[in-house]
């Protein structure tokens, strides 16, 4: 059936009602939360499952932790790291990952940690652009 | 410690990876399952063509 020129801006006006970035910032904290506060359950628990465990797996690896910026690319894996919301803030806290990276493997979970990240705040954006009815 | 090998971090790595890019890339849901496939066979079959470049390269 299709949309009637009404429905289609009442719909909109309601997309558009209450804190439009709230699924975003809830997206970024929370792996898949922005997905499930839109009811998205089998979204959100599959961006949650993919995020989590790659975040999981760089972090069994002795995957690094970005706590410190010495050089430019420093910068780039915090801004990788942050993006793993309270996942990263969790890590810090309890002091998980390598200080140093000293095997392969290692390098390989420092990636993954920061991929993580980068994957979440793609997530994240997702969840927003579903709150604003930019994607059904 | 997990230690996998490189080709194990790779097909781990481009699972999770296509995982997201196809519900977030794509609008319906077989969409998003076709999108993640290719997603994967192109992580997955690029490292392993360049993986064979590199060998005959360093030869």
């Amino acid at each position: 059936m299709a949309t009637t020129p009404n429905n289609s801006a009442a719909a909109q006006k309601e997309s558009q009602q209450g804190f439009v970035y709230l699924p975003l910032i809830a997206g970024w904290l929370v792996p898949g939360g922005g997905h499930f506060l839109l009811r998205k359950w089998g979204r959100g628990a599959l961006l949650a499952a993919s995020i989590v465990g790659i975040f999981v797996l760089g972090i069994a690896m002795q995957g690094k932790l970005y706590s410190s910026v010495h050089d430019v690319l420093d910068i780039l894996g915090l801004a990788g790291d942050l993006g793993n919301g309270l996942l990263f803030i969790v890590g810090r806290v309890l002091g998980l990952g390598a200080d140093q990276v000293q095997v392969t493997t290692a390098d390989y979970g420092t990636r993954f940690i920061v991929v993580a990240g980068l994957l979440n705040a793609i997530a994240a954006v997702d969840a927003h652009n579903l709150r604003t009815g930019r994607k059904s | 410690m997990l230690r996998p090998s490189h080709f194990a971090a790779v097909v781990l790595f481009a699972l999770f990876a296509s995982t997201v890019f196809g519900i977030t890339q794509r609008e319906t849901p077989m969409r998003m399952i076709r999108y993640g496939i290719y997603c994967f066979a192109l992580f997955v079959g690029s490292a392993i063509a360049l993986s064979w470049l590199m060998f005959f390269i360093a030869r």
